[in-house]
Protein backbone atom coordinates (compact mmCIF):
# COMPACT_ATOMS: atom_id res chain seq x y z
CA UNK A 1 0.00 0.00 0.00
CA UNK A 2 1.84 3.18 -1.14
CA UNK A 3 1.06 6.39 1.18
CA UNK A 4 0.52 9.75 -0.81
CA UNK A 5 2.81 13.22 -0.40
CA UNK A 6 0.58 14.22 2.42
CA UNK A 7 0.75 11.26 4.30
CA UNK A 8 -1.89 9.41 3.38
CA UNK A 9 -3.19 6.02 2.30
CA UNK A 10 -4.39 7.27 -0.48
CA UNK A 11 -4.67 10.90 -2.41
CA UNK A 12 -8.07 12.08 -0.60
CA UNK A 13 -7.66 15.17 -2.58
CA UNK A 14 -7.92 13.28 -6.15
CA UNK A 15 -10.88 11.27 -4.21
CA UNK A 16 -13.02 14.30 -3.68
CA UNK A 17 -12.92 14.99 -7.05
CA UNK A 18 -15.26 12.36 -7.42
CA UNK A 19 -17.97 13.97 -5.55
CA UNK A 20 -19.25 16.74 -6.98
CA UNK A 21 -21.62 17.59 -3.94
CA UNK A 22 -18.23 17.99 -2.25
CA UNK A 23 -17.53 21.12 -4.22
CA UNK A 24 -20.97 23.17 -2.79
CA UNK A 25 -20.90 26.19 -0.56
CA UNK A 26 -23.12 25.98 2.56
CA UNK A 27 -24.15 29.12 3.98
CA UNK A 28 -21.10 30.79 2.16
CA UNK A 29 -18.72 28.15 3.33
CA UNK A 30 -17.21 25.25 1.58
CA UNK A 31 -19.32 22.67 2.59
CA UNK A 32 -17.51 19.83 5.42
CA UNK A 33 -19.63 17.03 5.34
CA UNK A 34 -19.57 14.76 8.34
CA UNK A 35 -23.00 12.80 8.34
CA UNK A 36 -21.90 9.61 6.66
CA UNK A 37 -23.23 7.41 9.00
CA UNK A 38 -26.76 8.89 7.82
CA UNK A 39 -26.15 8.30 4.57
CA UNK A 40 -22.99 9.01 2.13
CA UNK A 41 -22.09 10.84 -0.68
CA UNK A 42 -22.30 9.87 -4.41
CA UNK A 43 -19.51 9.60 -6.81
CA UNK A 44 -19.76 10.52 -10.47
CA UNK A 45 -19.23 7.15 -11.21
CA UNK A 46 -22.59 5.19 -9.11
CA UNK A 47 -24.49 8.23 -10.59
CA UNK A 48 -23.00 7.44 -14.16
CA UNK A 49 -24.26 3.85 -13.39
CA UNK A 50 -27.49 5.15 -12.85
CA UNK A 51 -27.86 7.97 -16.29
CA UNK A 52 -26.50 4.84 -18.03
CA UNK A 53 -28.77 2.36 -17.18
CA UNK A 54 -31.80 4.46 -17.64
CA UNK A 55 -30.32 6.20 -20.85
CA UNK A 56 -29.02 2.81 -22.62
CA UNK A 57 -30.66 -0.31 -21.59
CA UNK A 58 -33.55 0.34 -19.37
CA UNK A 59 -35.60 -3.00 -19.38
CA UNK A 60 -37.45 -5.22 -17.06
CA UNK A 61 -35.24 -7.89 -15.51
CA UNK A 62 -35.59 -11.81 -16.05
CA UNK A 63 -38.56 -11.73 -18.64
CA UNK A 64 -37.46 -10.45 -21.95
CA UNK A 65 -35.95 -11.84 -24.74
CA UNK A 66 -34.82 -8.63 -26.13
CA UNK A 67 -31.85 -7.17 -26.01
CA UNK A 68 -32.30 -4.36 -23.51
CA UNK A 69 -33.78 -6.73 -21.31
CA UNK A 70 -30.66 -8.95 -21.63
CA UNK A 71 -28.08 -6.37 -20.83
CA UNK A 72 -30.42 -5.14 -17.97
CA UNK A 73 -30.77 -8.76 -16.11
CA UNK A 74 -26.86 -9.52 -17.26
CA UNK A 75 -25.99 -6.00 -15.44
CA UNK A 76 -28.55 -6.47 -12.19
CA UNK A 77 -26.70 -9.90 -11.58
CA UNK A 78 -23.13 -8.84 -12.09
CA UNK A 79 -24.01 -6.33 -9.31
CA UNK A 80 -25.13 -9.12 -7.18
CA UNK A 81 -21.56 -11.09 -7.79
CA UNK A 82 -19.82 -7.92 -6.87
CA UNK A 83 -21.49 -7.90 -3.94
CA UNK A 84 -20.63 -11.39 -3.17
CA UNK A 85 -17.15 -11.30 -3.59
CA UNK A 86 -16.90 -8.08 -1.87
CA UNK A 87 -18.50 -9.70 1.47
CA UNK A 88 -16.37 -13.19 0.29
CA UNK A 89 -19.99 -14.70 0.56
CA UNK A 90 -20.08 -18.31 -0.89
CA UNK A 91 -22.26 -17.53 -3.66
CA UNK A 92 -24.52 -14.91 -5.91
CA UNK A 93 -27.84 -16.25 -4.68
CA UNK A 94 -27.23 -16.01 -1.23
CA UNK A 95 -26.79 -12.20 -1.52
CA UNK A 96 -30.73 -10.91 -1.62
CA UNK A 97 -31.61 -7.36 -2.33
CA UNK A 98 -34.06 -5.40 -0.08
CA UNK A 99 -34.65 -1.32 0.31
CA UNK A 100 -31.97 -1.17 3.00
CA UNK A 101 -30.60 -2.89 5.93
CA UNK A 102 -34.45 -2.45 7.72
CA UNK A 103 -35.92 -4.36 5.65
CA UNK A 104 -33.33 -6.96 5.12
CA UNK A 105 -33.84 -7.19 9.31
CA UNK A 106 -37.41 -7.52 9.00
CA UNK A 107 -36.78 -10.37 6.10
CA UNK A 108 -34.96 -12.33 8.25
CA UNK A 109 -37.46 -11.54 11.78
CA UNK A 110 -40.51 -12.66 9.63
CA UNK A 111 -39.01 -15.13 7.05
CA UNK A 112 -36.96 -17.25 9.95
CA UNK A 113 -37.74 -16.25 13.24
CA UNK A 114 -41.32 -16.51 13.23
CA UNK A 115 -40.81 -19.61 11.60
CA UNK A 116 -37.90 -21.25 14.13
CA UNK A 117 -38.24 -19.50 17.03
CA UNK A 118 -41.41 -20.00 19.77
CA UNK A 119 -42.15 -19.29 23.58
CA UNK A 120 -39.39 -19.62 26.04
CA UNK A 121 -36.58 -19.27 23.68
CA UNK A 122 -33.89 -16.38 23.87
CA UNK A 123 -33.05 -13.91 21.09
CA UNK A 124 -29.64 -11.57 22.34
CA UNK A 125 -28.78 -8.58 21.25
CA UNK A 126 -26.53 -5.78 22.41
CA UNK A 127 -26.83 -2.73 24.46
CA UNK A 128 -25.80 -0.83 21.72
CA UNK A 129 -28.06 -1.51 18.71
CA UNK A 130 -29.98 0.99 16.11
CA UNK A 131 -33.67 1.05 16.81
CA UNK A 132 -33.50 -1.38 13.20
CA UNK A 133 -31.84 -3.88 14.98
CA UNK A 134 -33.89 -3.59 18.68
CA UNK A 135 -37.72 -3.21 17.24
CA UNK A 136 -37.89 -5.96 15.09
CA UNK A 137 -36.85 -8.55 17.80
CA UNK A 138 -39.05 -6.70 20.66
CA UNK A 139 -41.93 -7.23 18.71
CA UNK A 140 -41.01 -10.70 17.50
CA UNK A 141 -40.39 -11.44 21.01
CA UNK A 142 -44.71 -9.71 22.20
CA UNK A 143 -45.68 -12.27 19.50
CA UNK A 144 -43.90 -15.75 20.31
CA UNK A 145 -43.63 -15.07 23.73
CA UNK A 146 -39.58 -14.79 23.63
CA UNK A 147 -37.41 -12.88 25.53
CA UNK A 148 -34.66 -10.57 24.63
CA UNK A 149 -31.48 -10.68 26.09
CA UNK A 150 -28.82 -7.83 26.37
CA UNK A 151 -25.35 -7.87 25.79
CA UNK A 152 -24.18 -5.04 28.21
CA UNK A 153 -21.30 -2.71 27.31
CA UNK A 154 -18.18 -1.72 29.37
CA UNK A 155 -18.30 2.11 31.04
CA UNK A 156 -16.24 3.28 27.86
CA UNK A 157 -18.54 2.26 25.55
CA UNK A 158 -17.34 -1.20 24.30
CA UNK A 159 -18.92 -4.54 24.49
CA UNK A 160 -18.62 -6.46 28.28
CA UNK A 161 -18.23 -9.94 26.46
CA UNK A 162 -17.67 -11.50 30.44
CA UNK A 163 -21.28 -12.63 31.06
CA UNK A 164 -21.72 -13.96 27.33
CA UNK A 165 -21.44 -17.55 28.29
CA UNK A 166 -24.32 -16.53 30.59
CA UNK A 167 -26.46 -14.39 28.01
CA UNK A 168 -25.85 -16.85 25.11
CA UNK A 169 -27.24 -20.51 26.35
CA UNK A 170 -29.00 -23.18 25.16
CA UNK A 171 -31.78 -21.20 25.49
CA UNK A 172 -30.65 -18.79 22.98
CA UNK A 173 -31.94 -19.61 19.29
CA UNK A 174 -31.30 -16.00 17.40
CA UNK A 175 -28.16 -13.53 18.30
CA UNK A 176 -28.56 -10.41 16.61
CA UNK A 177 -25.82 -7.61 16.92
CA UNK A 178 -24.28 -4.71 15.34
CA UNK A 179 -20.69 -4.43 13.73
CA UNK A 180 -20.03 -1.31 14.49
CA UNK A 181 -22.13 1.17 17.11
CA UNK A 182 -23.42 4.02 14.57
CA UNK A 183 -23.49 6.43 18.19
CA UNK A 184 -20.20 5.23 19.59
CA UNK A 185 -17.95 4.24 16.93
CA UNK A 186 -17.42 1.11 18.96
CA UNK A 187 -16.36 -1.91 16.95
CA UNK A 188 -18.41 -5.27 18.04
CA UNK A 189 -16.18 -8.55 18.56
CA UNK A 190 -18.60 -10.50 15.93
CA UNK A 191 -16.57 -13.11 15.77
CA UNK A 192 -16.51 -13.97 19.29
CA UNK A 193 -20.21 -13.88 19.70
CA UNK A 194 -20.59 -15.69 16.33
CA UNK A 195 -18.10 -18.85 17.71
CA UNK A 196 -20.37 -18.32 21.06
CA UNK A 197 -23.92 -18.33 19.58
CA UNK A 198 -23.20 -21.48 17.22
CA UNK A 199 -21.46 -23.49 20.36
CA UNK A 200 -25.16 -23.51 21.51
CA UNK A 201 -27.09 -24.03 18.10
CA UNK A 202 -28.29 -20.19 17.65
CA UNK A 203 -28.12 -18.12 14.53
CA UNK A 204 -26.11 -15.24 14.47
CA UNK A 205 -27.26 -11.86 12.64
CA UNK A 206 -24.99 -9.06 11.98
CA UNK A 207 -26.42 -5.34 11.69
CA UNK A 208 -23.78 -4.44 8.81
CA UNK A 209 -24.32 -0.90 8.00
CA UNK A 210 -21.70 0.97 9.62
CA UNK A 211 -19.04 -1.53 9.38
CA UNK A 212 -19.32 -3.04 5.42
CA UNK A 213 -19.06 0.54 3.80
CA UNK A 214 -15.94 1.08 6.07
CA UNK A 215 -13.86 -1.85 6.34
CA UNK A 216 -13.13 -5.01 5.32
CA UNK A 217 -16.32 -7.63 5.71
CA UNK A 218 -15.89 -11.55 4.96
CA UNK A 219 -18.94 -13.22 6.37
CA UNK A 220 -16.73 -16.60 6.13
CA UNK A 221 -14.59 -15.27 8.28
CA UNK A 222 -16.81 -13.78 10.80
CA UNK A 223 -19.12 -17.01 10.42
CA UNK A 224 -22.33 -15.08 10.57
CA UNK A 225 -25.29 -16.43 9.03
CA UNK A 226 -27.18 -13.47 7.60
CA UNK A 227 -25.52 -10.00 7.21
CA UNK A 228 -27.56 -6.41 6.81
CA UNK A 229 -26.35 -3.36 5.17
CA UNK A 230 -27.64 -0.82 3.27
CA UNK A 231 -26.59 0.38 -0.63
CA UNK A 232 -26.39 3.91 0.43
CA UNK A 233 -24.32 4.11 3.59
CA UNK A 234 -21.66 2.81 0.92
CA UNK A 235 -21.70 4.99 -1.95
CA UNK A 236 -24.31 4.01 -3.53
CA UNK A 237 -27.87 5.09 -4.26
CA UNK A 238 -31.02 5.09 -1.56
CA UNK A 239 -33.44 2.76 -1.97
CA UNK A 240 -31.55 -0.70 -1.87
CA UNK A 241 -29.92 -2.79 0.49
CA UNK A 242 -28.57 -6.41 0.86
CA UNK A 243 -29.45 -9.29 2.93
CA UNK A 244 -26.38 -11.82 2.52
CA UNK A 245 -27.76 -15.27 4.48
CA UNK A 246 -26.14 -19.26 4.15
CA UNK A 247 -27.51 -20.31 1.61
CA UNK A 248 -28.62 -23.50 3.42
CA UNK A 249 -30.31 -21.33 6.10
CA UNK A 250 -32.44 -19.07 3.03
CA UNK A 251 -33.37 -22.42 1.44
CA UNK A 252 -34.85 -23.74 4.64
CA UNK A 253 -36.57 -20.15 5.02
CA UNK A 254 -40.69 -19.28 3.39
CA UNK A 255 -41.06 -16.25 1.45
CA UNK A 256 -41.55 -13.09 3.05
CA UNK A 257 -43.58 -11.50 0.40
CA UNK A 258 -45.13 -12.83 -2.24
CA UNK A 259 -45.62 -12.20 -5.83
CA UNK A 260 -44.22 -12.15 -9.53
CA UNK A 261 -40.34 -13.23 -10.04
CA UNK A 262 -40.27 -15.32 -6.69
CA UNK A 263 -42.45 -18.05 -7.88
CA UNK A 264 -41.43 -20.98 -10.33
CA UNK A 265 -44.72 -22.36 -11.45
CA UNK A 266 -48.21 -20.92 -10.60
CA UNK A 267 -51.87 -22.65 -10.87
CA UNK A 268 -54.99 -21.36 -9.98
CA UNK A 269 -54.85 -23.44 -6.45
CA UNK A 270 -51.50 -22.49 -5.47
CA UNK A 271 -46.98 -21.88 -6.54
CA UNK A 272 -44.13 -23.41 -6.19
CA UNK A 273 -41.48 -20.97 -4.86
CA UNK A 274 -38.76 -20.03 -7.04
CA UNK A 275 -34.91 -20.48 -6.56
CA UNK A 276 -32.78 -18.49 -4.66
CA UNK A 277 -32.39 -15.73 -4.53
CA UNK A 278 -35.55 -14.87 -6.46
CA UNK A 279 -37.18 -16.52 -3.52
CA UNK A 280 -36.89 -13.25 -1.50
CA UNK A 281 -37.53 -10.54 -4.23
CA UNK A 282 -40.89 -10.43 -4.90
CA UNK A 283 -42.05 -8.14 -8.07
CA UNK A 284 -39.59 -5.88 -10.04
CA UNK A 285 -36.76 -5.06 -8.78
CA UNK A 286 -34.83 -1.91 -7.86
CA UNK A 287 -33.01 -2.90 -11.02
CA UNK A 288 -30.91 0.84 -11.69
CA UNK A 289 -29.90 0.93 -7.86
CA UNK A 290 -28.76 -2.39 -7.60
CA UNK A 291 -26.68 -1.93 -10.49
CA UNK A 292 -25.39 1.75 -8.92
CA UNK A 293 -24.50 0.00 -6.07
CA UNK A 294 -22.28 -2.56 -8.34
CA UNK A 295 -20.35 0.48 -9.57
CA UNK A 296 -20.03 1.68 -5.28
CA UNK A 297 -18.71 -1.60 -4.75
CA UNK A 298 -16.20 -1.28 -7.65
CA UNK A 299 -15.40 2.07 -6.33
CA UNK A 300 -14.71 0.78 -3.21
CA UNK A 301 -12.76 -1.98 -4.02
CA UNK A 302 -10.81 0.28 -6.44
CA UNK A 303 -9.31 2.09 -3.32
CA UNK A 304 -9.15 -1.29 -1.38
CA UNK A 305 -11.17 -1.54 1.83
CA UNK A 306 -7.75 -1.87 3.43
CA UNK A 307 -6.90 1.26 2.32
CA UNK A 308 -10.44 3.00 3.23
CA UNK A 309 -9.86 1.03 6.76
CA UNK A 310 -6.70 2.84 7.35
CA UNK A 311 -7.08 6.36 6.40
CA UNK A 312 -10.66 6.28 8.45
CA UNK A 313 -8.19 5.05 11.73
CA UNK A 314 -5.80 7.15 10.75
CA UNK A 315 -8.21 10.34 10.72
CA UNK A 316 -10.42 8.93 13.88
CA UNK A 317 -6.77 9.12 15.93
CA UNK A 318 -6.29 12.83 14.54
CA UNK A 319 -10.13 13.66 15.72
CA UNK A 320 -10.07 12.24 18.94
CA UNK A 321 -6.53 13.99 19.78
CA UNK A 322 -8.25 17.62 18.55
CA UNK A 323 -11.21 16.49 20.74
CA UNK A 324 -9.08 15.79 23.55
CA UNK A 325 -7.66 19.84 23.56
CA UNK A 326 -11.34 20.95 23.88
CA UNK A 327 -12.01 21.43 27.33
CA UNK A 328 -15.86 21.63 27.84
CA UNK A 329 -16.20 19.16 24.69
CA UNK A 330 -16.63 15.37 25.93
CA UNK A 331 -16.80 12.50 23.49
CA UNK A 332 -19.32 9.98 24.34
CA UNK A 333 -17.35 6.12 23.82
CA UNK A 334 -13.69 4.89 23.35
CA UNK A 335 -11.52 6.64 23.15
CA UNK A 336 -8.88 4.42 22.00
CA UNK A 337 -8.56 4.74 17.88
CA UNK A 338 -8.13 0.95 17.43
CA UNK A 339 -11.11 -0.37 18.76
CA UNK A 340 -13.57 2.02 17.24
CA UNK A 341 -14.59 3.76 13.77
CA UNK A 342 -14.95 7.31 12.28
CA UNK A 343 -17.99 8.29 14.27
CA UNK A 344 -17.71 10.29 17.01
CA UNK A 345 -20.31 11.40 19.44
CA UNK A 346 -19.69 14.32 21.92
CA UNK A 347 -21.30 16.79 23.65
CA UNK A 348 -21.16 20.15 25.18
CA UNK A 349 -20.91 20.88 29.19
CA UNK A 350 -23.33 23.63 28.28
CA UNK A 351 -24.67 24.06 24.84
CA UNK A 352 -27.32 21.68 23.54
CA UNK A 353 -26.82 19.59 20.45
CA UNK A 354 -29.30 21.05 18.45
CA UNK A 355 -28.18 23.94 18.88
CA UNK A 356 -24.77 23.15 18.05
CA UNK A 357 -25.56 21.68 14.90
CA UNK A 358 -27.66 25.01 13.59
CA UNK A 359 -24.26 26.95 14.54
CA UNK A 360 -21.95 24.37 12.89
CA UNK A 361 -24.17 24.82 9.94
CA UNK A 362 -24.03 27.98 9.57
CA UNK A 363 -20.11 27.43 9.39
CA UNK A 364 -20.81 24.84 5.97
CA UNK A 365 -20.08 22.26 8.66
CA UNK A 366 -23.17 19.07 8.09
CA UNK A 367 -23.19 17.33 11.83
CA UNK A 368 -26.41 15.45 13.20
CA UNK A 369 -27.44 15.77 16.53
CA UNK A 370 -30.08 13.78 18.45
CA UNK A 371 -30.75 10.27 19.81
CA UNK A 372 -29.56 8.49 16.05
CA UNK A 373 -32.45 6.06 15.93
CA UNK A 374 -30.50 4.62 19.06
CA UNK A 375 -32.83 5.91 21.84
CA UNK A 376 -31.94 3.65 25.39
CA UNK A 377 -28.25 3.70 24.56
CA UNK A 378 -27.94 7.68 24.31
CA UNK A 379 -30.15 7.49 27.18
CA UNK A 380 -27.93 5.49 28.94
CA UNK A 381 -25.53 8.03 28.90
CA UNK A 382 -27.94 10.47 30.69
CA UNK A 383 -28.38 12.36 27.63
CA UNK A 384 -31.66 12.70 25.39
CA UNK A 385 -29.68 14.23 22.51
CA UNK A 386 -25.65 14.17 21.14
CA UNK A 387 -24.06 15.48 18.60
CA UNK A 388 -22.03 13.04 15.97
CA UNK A 389 -19.49 13.43 13.29
CA UNK A 390 -18.74 10.80 11.15
CA UNK A 391 -16.16 10.34 8.82
CA UNK A 392 -15.32 8.61 5.44
CA UNK A 393 -13.00 7.50 2.65
CA UNK A 394 -12.97 11.76 1.40
CA UNK A 395 -13.20 13.12 4.71
CA UNK A 396 -9.25 15.27 5.54
CA UNK A 397 -7.04 16.38 8.67
CA UNK A 398 -8.01 20.56 7.56
CA UNK A 399 -11.76 18.79 7.57
CA UNK A 400 -11.59 18.24 11.22
CA UNK A 401 -9.77 21.65 12.26
CA UNK A 402 -12.84 23.37 10.81
CA UNK A 403 -15.12 20.63 12.80
CA UNK A 404 -13.04 21.69 15.98
CA UNK A 405 -12.25 25.58 15.21
CA UNK A 406 -16.57 25.75 14.34
CA UNK A 407 -16.72 23.58 17.94
CA UNK A 408 -14.90 26.38 19.60
CA UNK A 409 -16.32 29.05 17.72
CA UNK A 410 -19.95 27.90 18.85
CA UNK A 411 -19.08 27.43 22.40
CA UNK A 412 -18.12 30.96 22.04
CA UNK A 413 -21.08 32.20 20.94
CA UNK A 414 -22.89 30.49 23.47
CA UNK A 415 -21.04 31.74 26.19
CA UNK A 416 -20.21 34.89 25.31
CA UNK A 417 -24.14 35.50 24.10
CA UNK A 418 -24.56 37.14 27.49
CA UNK A 419 -23.10 40.62 26.84
CA UNK A 420 -25.10 40.49 23.17
CA UNK A 421 -27.71 43.31 22.97
CA UNK A 422 -30.69 41.85 22.04
CA UNK B 1 -17.54 35.68 16.30
CA UNK B 2 -17.96 37.21 12.86
CA UNK B 3 -18.84 34.05 11.17
CA UNK B 4 -22.09 33.00 13.75
CA UNK B 5 -22.69 36.95 13.90
CA UNK B 6 -26.40 35.71 11.68
CA UNK B 7 -27.00 33.36 14.05
CA UNK B 8 -28.47 36.55 15.91
CA UNK B 9 -31.38 36.51 14.06
CA UNK B 10 -31.84 33.40 15.93
CA UNK B 11 -30.78 33.45 19.28
CA UNK B 12 -32.08 36.46 20.81
CA UNK B 13 -30.40 37.59 24.01
CA UNK B 14 -34.03 36.91 25.59
CA UNK B 15 -33.93 33.25 24.45
CA UNK B 16 -30.50 32.64 26.09
CA UNK B 17 -31.97 33.97 29.20
CA UNK B 18 -34.67 32.27 29.52
CA UNK B 19 -32.34 28.94 28.11
CA UNK B 20 -30.66 29.66 31.17
CA UNK B 21 -32.76 30.58 33.73
CA UNK B 22 -35.91 28.94 32.80
CA UNK B 23 -39.09 30.48 34.74
CA UNK B 24 -41.94 28.95 36.60
CA UNK B 25 -40.10 25.49 36.76
CA UNK B 26 -41.43 24.78 40.25
CA UNK B 27 -43.38 21.62 40.52
CA UNK B 28 -46.78 21.83 41.47
CA UNK B 29 -47.84 19.91 44.85
CA UNK B 30 -51.27 18.64 43.56
CA UNK B 31 -51.51 19.79 39.62
CA UNK B 32 -55.04 19.64 38.08
CA UNK B 33 -53.63 18.40 34.67
CA UNK B 34 -50.01 17.24 34.10
CA UNK B 35 -48.55 16.88 30.09
CA UNK B 36 -45.50 15.81 29.14
CA UNK B 37 -44.79 16.47 25.40
CA UNK B 38 -41.33 14.47 23.86
CA UNK B 39 -40.53 15.12 19.69
CA UNK B 40 -39.40 12.14 18.78
CA UNK B 41 -36.49 13.14 16.09
CA UNK B 42 -34.77 14.74 18.77
CA UNK B 43 -35.66 13.63 22.46
CA UNK B 44 -36.59 17.16 23.64
CA UNK B 45 -38.94 17.16 26.16
CA UNK B 46 -40.93 19.39 28.57
CA UNK B 47 -43.57 19.02 31.20
CA UNK B 48 -46.45 21.49 31.99
CA UNK B 49 -48.89 21.00 35.14
CA UNK B 50 -51.62 23.06 35.16
CA UNK B 51 -53.80 24.59 38.31
CA UNK B 52 -57.07 26.16 37.42
CA UNK B 53 -60.37 27.46 39.03
CA UNK B 54 -63.10 29.14 37.33
CA UNK B 55 -61.22 29.19 34.17
CA UNK B 56 -58.05 30.47 35.49
CA UNK B 57 -54.58 29.29 35.27
CA UNK B 58 -53.64 29.85 38.53
CA UNK B 59 -50.90 27.44 38.36
CA UNK B 60 -48.71 26.53 36.39
CA UNK B 61 -45.35 24.86 36.27
CA UNK B 62 -42.72 24.12 32.73
CA UNK B 63 -40.16 21.68 33.01
CA UNK B 64 -38.32 19.87 30.70
CA UNK B 65 -34.47 19.51 29.02
CA UNK B 66 -33.29 20.18 25.34
CA UNK B 67 -32.34 22.88 23.36
CA UNK B 68 -32.60 26.38 23.83
CA UNK B 69 -35.01 26.96 21.15
CA UNK B 70 -37.60 24.24 22.61
CA UNK B 71 -36.36 25.11 26.07
CA UNK B 72 -36.74 29.03 26.23
CA UNK B 73 -39.99 28.61 24.15
CA UNK B 74 -41.42 26.93 26.98
CA UNK B 75 -40.56 29.45 29.85
CA UNK B 76 -41.87 32.36 28.20
CA UNK B 77 -44.83 30.29 27.25
CA UNK B 78 -45.89 29.63 30.85
CA UNK B 79 -44.86 33.27 31.86
CA UNK B 80 -47.42 34.59 29.57
CA UNK B 81 -50.33 32.61 30.37
CA UNK B 82 -49.51 32.77 34.32
CA UNK B 83 -52.53 33.57 35.51
CA UNK B 84 -54.22 34.35 32.50
CA UNK B 85 -57.61 32.35 31.31
CA UNK B 86 -58.14 29.24 29.78
CA UNK B 87 -59.07 31.39 26.89
CA UNK B 88 -56.43 34.06 26.72
CA UNK B 89 -53.76 31.00 26.67
CA UNK B 90 -55.83 29.31 23.66
CA UNK B 91 -55.39 32.32 21.51
CA UNK B 92 -52.15 33.33 22.15
CA UNK B 93 -51.41 29.63 21.44
CA UNK B 94 -52.93 29.97 17.77
CA UNK B 95 -51.45 33.90 17.45
CA UNK B 96 -47.77 31.83 18.29
CA UNK B 97 -48.36 28.63 15.91
CA UNK B 98 -49.44 31.96 13.09
CA UNK B 99 -46.06 33.04 14.06
CA UNK B 100 -44.13 30.40 13.86
CA UNK B 101 -45.95 29.85 10.26
CA UNK B 102 -44.94 33.24 8.82
CA UNK B 103 -47.96 34.01 8.60
CA UNK B 104 -48.41 38.20 9.27
CA UNK B 105 -49.97 38.86 12.66
CA UNK B 106 -52.04 41.52 13.56
CA UNK B 107 -51.29 44.22 16.28
CA UNK B 108 -53.44 42.41 19.30
CA UNK B 109 -51.97 38.78 18.18
CA UNK B 110 -48.08 40.30 18.69
CA UNK B 111 -49.73 42.18 21.91
CA UNK B 112 -50.87 38.50 23.15
CA UNK B 113 -47.54 37.05 22.19
CA UNK B 114 -45.05 39.51 24.20
CA UNK B 115 -42.04 38.00 24.96
CA UNK B 116 -42.12 35.18 22.42
CA UNK B 117 -41.60 37.87 19.83
CA UNK B 118 -38.46 37.15 20.59
CA UNK B 119 -38.62 33.27 18.94
CA UNK B 120 -39.96 35.16 15.07
CA UNK B 121 -36.06 34.61 14.01
CA UNK B 122 -37.11 30.78 14.53
CA UNK B 123 -39.42 30.52 11.11
CA UNK B 124 -36.09 31.00 8.86
CA UNK B 125 -34.92 27.90 10.37
CA UNK B 126 -38.33 25.09 9.49
CA UNK B 127 -36.27 22.75 11.47
CA UNK B 128 -35.96 24.45 14.52
CA UNK B 129 -39.67 25.31 14.23
CA UNK B 130 -40.93 21.96 16.05
CA UNK B 131 -38.74 22.90 18.58
CA UNK B 132 -40.42 26.51 19.51
CA UNK B 133 -43.57 24.50 19.09
CA UNK B 134 -42.83 21.76 21.85
CA UNK B 135 -43.95 22.94 25.32
CA UNK B 136 -47.30 24.77 22.94
CA UNK B 137 -48.35 20.87 21.95
CA UNK B 138 -48.27 20.13 25.85
CA UNK B 139 -50.35 23.02 26.82
CA UNK B 140 -52.53 22.65 24.40
CA UNK B 141 -53.37 18.88 25.26
CA UNK B 142 -53.25 20.07 28.66
CA UNK B 143 -55.97 22.99 27.86
CA UNK B 144 -58.07 20.35 26.53
CA UNK B 145 -58.02 18.12 29.31
CA UNK B 146 -58.94 21.09 31.89
CA UNK B 147 -61.80 21.73 29.82
CA UNK B 148 -62.73 18.66 29.46
C1 LIG C 1 -26.19 0.37 12.78
C2 LIG C 1 -27.34 0.68 11.87
N1 LIG C 1 -28.28 -0.23 11.65
C3 LIG C 1 -29.31 0.00 10.84
C4 LIG C 1 -29.47 1.19 10.21
C5 LIG C 1 -30.67 1.41 9.34
O1 LIG C 1 -30.31 1.56 8.03
P1 LIG C 1 -31.43 1.93 6.95
O2 LIG C 1 -32.05 3.19 7.43
O3 LIG C 1 -30.65 2.11 5.68
O4 LIG C 1 -32.38 0.80 6.93
C6 LIG C 1 -28.52 2.19 10.40
C7 LIG C 1 -28.65 3.49 9.72
O5 LIG C 1 -28.96 4.52 10.20
C8 LIG C 1 -27.44 1.94 11.26
O6 LIG C 1 -26.52 2.87 11.50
Amino acid sequence: MKTSRRGEIYDVMKVREDFPVLARKVNGHQLVYLDNAATSQKPRQVIAALVDYYERYNANVHRGVHTLSIEATDAYEEARAKVQKFINAPVPESVIWTRNTSESINLVAYAYARKHLKAGDEIVTTVMEHHSDLISWQQICKELGTRLRFIPRTEEGLIDLSTIDEIISARTKLVAVTHMSNVLGTIVPVREIAERAHAVGAVILVDGAQSVPHMPVDVQDLDCDFLAFSGHKMLGPTGIGVLYGKPEILEDMQPFMYGSDMILEVSYEGAKWNQLPYKFEAGTPNIADAIATGAAVDYLENLGMDAVWRHEQQLTAYALRRFAELENYRVVGPTDPSLRGGTISFTHDQVHPHDLGTALDRLGIAIRTGHHCAMPLVKSYGHAAVARASMYIYNHEGEIDHLIEGLKQAEGYFSHAGSRRS
Amino acid sequence: MQDLGDLDSLYRELILDHHRSPRNTEPLISPDVEVDAVNPFCGDEVKVQLKTSGGTLNGISVTGRGCSISQSSASMMGELVKGRSVEDAMRARRAFQALMKGEALTEDQLADLGDLEALQGVKRYPVRIKCALLAWSALEDALKRVRA
